[in-house]
């Protein structure tokens, strides 16, 4: 019993970083309705910053959070004018194979230059002991840090001016325009922030996990599965979907091979995506 | 507008013919490269065709179409190797039951608009391959192996391969007949009009739930058949390989270089796609860069030319419209 709760409270404390990951995803579906399927290959991206970036340079795994944040912002911004541009305004199809394009070629890249071996980033951090149970030190900093960017994130929305922008453009583009706000650039901000979000999820991973090239995808899969039970557009959601989700996988590992996960994460993908299109929290909050 | 109609049209006269030519080409001096080479062209424009019906007809992007192809192989290789029977028939009933399981799948799933319908196609084929890889009756993660005996009704291996290939240019050649047919007659037209804008349809008395299953699961049917016999060819069947996402999107690239929505853009992407992906994988330089292009051809096309080739010459060169459908 003591060993399925701390299955359950590992599982949350992983469900954040999931969570944190979907916030990027949903926040660019909530602001310019197009849903990135590069997704995976920034946190991917991420992933093999931070092991550039302690290998390198020998930097401390935390500290590489601040300039993963800023490369992830920087390589968004880019992509949106590279892939999603031309695609804004036109039939969905087009944005979706466009992202997935992108995808193709990075994923491409990574495994050209780095193939399709595991990788390890050693973060050694005291562990929290309690009844027997040790939580790893990196799960509750992974946790800790991705609530503090959730917190900043929610600053940044409120109450900067560019958040409120972003909030305007996601609500009602045309009438932004109207009111002067440049929704190009803050398109390309929407989507900068969130494949900052992206990597940084990566990064965080990577300190708790091996990692190879192509686990990009199931973590993407993992972050459709988180944003579409938070609701799209919903970043609040979004970390709340990515804590039921740990939850979920919490409740499951003690009781099934590992690949079985996998089956329920998608099973309960497919069903929330019937059942409740709108998200499973969708009725909490009251937006639209 | 009857069968006749229908065998009077130039373009159906030349989807024979160039099946005949598909056929006959290697079969005429018995150059087996050639044959090789053509199973994978078949194979392509088979998937390629069966795609275009939900994507350039009814609009609706499936991404994860291979798993028609990976379970009629699976249901297909099993039938032949566990249960003895006939490949032929095991093809024909693999077939059947995709087409029917597709059904299911689709009624639940074609609910769903633009892009959360591609992405729960994504997880049916993530779902279908975490099951398989599961599933011990089937081999699991390692795969279901076909030994020699298995070949003997069809009068040894060597004989076995050529038979395959005509059966598989037969494959190929009704999806292109299947493509057309749907597209000239009332259905496909109902279909074009889900494609432009499915309330309308709606509203207009198209019964948009019963075609959108009916093409989802049409489009299921051949691409089974052609799987079951790809991996009866091969001798061996895996997880890893049957549910590749990865090919099923290069399936979209195809559709989407040659030009969505008509038969002979299929055909052509597939083809000229065929011919990219191979020497890529040959080239040194590009081996590893073969998705990197794919990538970078399926942006541009997005980007700057949706239409595909076709569309681009159905747009300068207007006679061919009638022509090559």
């Amino acid at each position: 019993m003591l060993g399925l709760l701390a299955s359950i409270v590992d599982g949350i404390l992983v469900g954040t970083v999931y969570g944190m990951a979907a916030m990027g995803l949903t926040l660019i579906w909530g602001v310019m309705n197009v849903i990135n399927l590069s997704h995976g290959a920034l946190i991917v991206a991420g992933m093999f910053g931070l092991f550039l970036l302690s290998q390198a340079f020998g930097l401390s795994p935390y500290l590489s959070v601040v300039p993963m944040l800023v490369v992830g912002f920087v390589g968004g911004v880019a992509l949106y004018w590279i892939a999603v541009h031309r695609t804004i305004g036109r039939p969905p199809l087009m944005s979706l194979l466009s992202t997935f394009a992108v995808n193709m070629m990075l994923i491409g890249l990574g495994t050209a230059i780095w193939g399709t071996s595991l990788f390890n980033v050693e973060v050694s951090l005291p562990g929290l002991s309690f009844g027997g149970y040790t939580f790893p030190g990196t799960h509750l900093m992974a946790a800790a840090l991705t609530c503090v960017i959730a917190v900043l994130l929610y600053g940044f929305l409120q109450y900067t001016k560019p958040g409120k922008a972003i909030r305007a453009v996601s609500g009602n583009r045309e009438a932004a325009e109207l009111v002067g706000i440049p929704t190009r650039r803050v398109l390309a901000m929407a989507f900068g922030l969130g494949a900052a979000l992206a990597c940084v999820s990566g990064t965080l991973i990577a300190t708790m996990f091996p990692f190879t090239v192509l686990a990009g995808s199931s973590y993407q899969l993992k972050s459709f599965v988180v944003t579409v039970l938070g609701g799209l557009g919903n970043p609040a959601g979004a970390l709340l979907g990515g804590i039921a989700l740990g939850l979920v996988e919490g409740l499951a590992t003690p009781f099934m091979p590992v690949s079985w996960t996998s089956i329920i994460e998608f099973a309960l993908f497919i069903v929330v995506l019937i059942a409740f299109p709108r998200g499973l929290f969708s009725f909490i909050f009251k937006r639209s | 507008m009857g069968a006749i109609d229908f065998f009077r049209r130039p373009f159906f006269w030349i989807i024979l013919a160039f099946s005949a030519i598909f056929a006959l080409a290697p079969a005429v001096n018995g150059n087996v490269q050639l044959r090789e080479a053509l199973v994978l062209a078949a194979i392509y424009i088979t998937l390629a065709s069966n795609l275009n019906l939900m994507i350039g007809y009814a609009g609706y992007v499936n991404f994860g179409s291979i798993v028609f192809f990976g379970l009629g192989g699976y249901i297909g290789v099993f039938l032949i190797s566990a249960q003895g029977w006939n490949p032929m028939a095991a093809a024909l009933v693999a077939g059947i039951a995709v087409c029917g399981m597709a059904l299911i799948f689709g009624l639940g799933i074609l609910r769903l608009r633009g892009p959360y319908f591609a992405l729960a196609t994504i997880g049916v084929n993530e779902v279908v391959r975490a099951f398989v890889t599961n599933f011990e009756p089937w081999g699991g993660s390692s795969g279901i192996y076909i030994s020699t005996i298995s070949y003997q009704s069809l009068g040894g291996p060597r004989q076995a391969l050529w038979t395959i290939f005509f059966l598989l240019v037969g494959v190929m050649a009704l999806s292109l007949l299947l493509s057309y047919a749907i597209k000239i007659s009332k259905f496909g037209l109902g279909l074009l009009a889900i494609g432009q804008n499915e309330d309308a349809a709606s509203v207009l008395g198209v019964p948009t739930p019963f075609y959108k299953a009916l093409a989802y699961s049409a489009s299921a049917f051949l691409p089974a058949i052609a799987g079951c016999l790809y991996f009866f060819k091969s001798a061996f069947i895996q997880p890893v390989d049957a549910f590749d996402l990865g090919f099923s999107v290069e399936v979209i690239v195809m559709v989407m270089l040659g030009g969505q929505g008509t038969v002979t853009g299929a055909a052509l992407g597939a083809f000229l796609y065929e011919e990219l992906r191979g020497w890529l994988l040959v080239s040194d330089t590009f081996s590893n860069f073969q998705l990197v292009i794919a990538g970078l051809l399926l942006l541009v096309i997005v980007a700057f030319a949706p239409g595909g080739i076709m569309g681009w010459v159905h747009r300068y060169l207007p006679w061919t419209r009638k022509l090559l459908e």
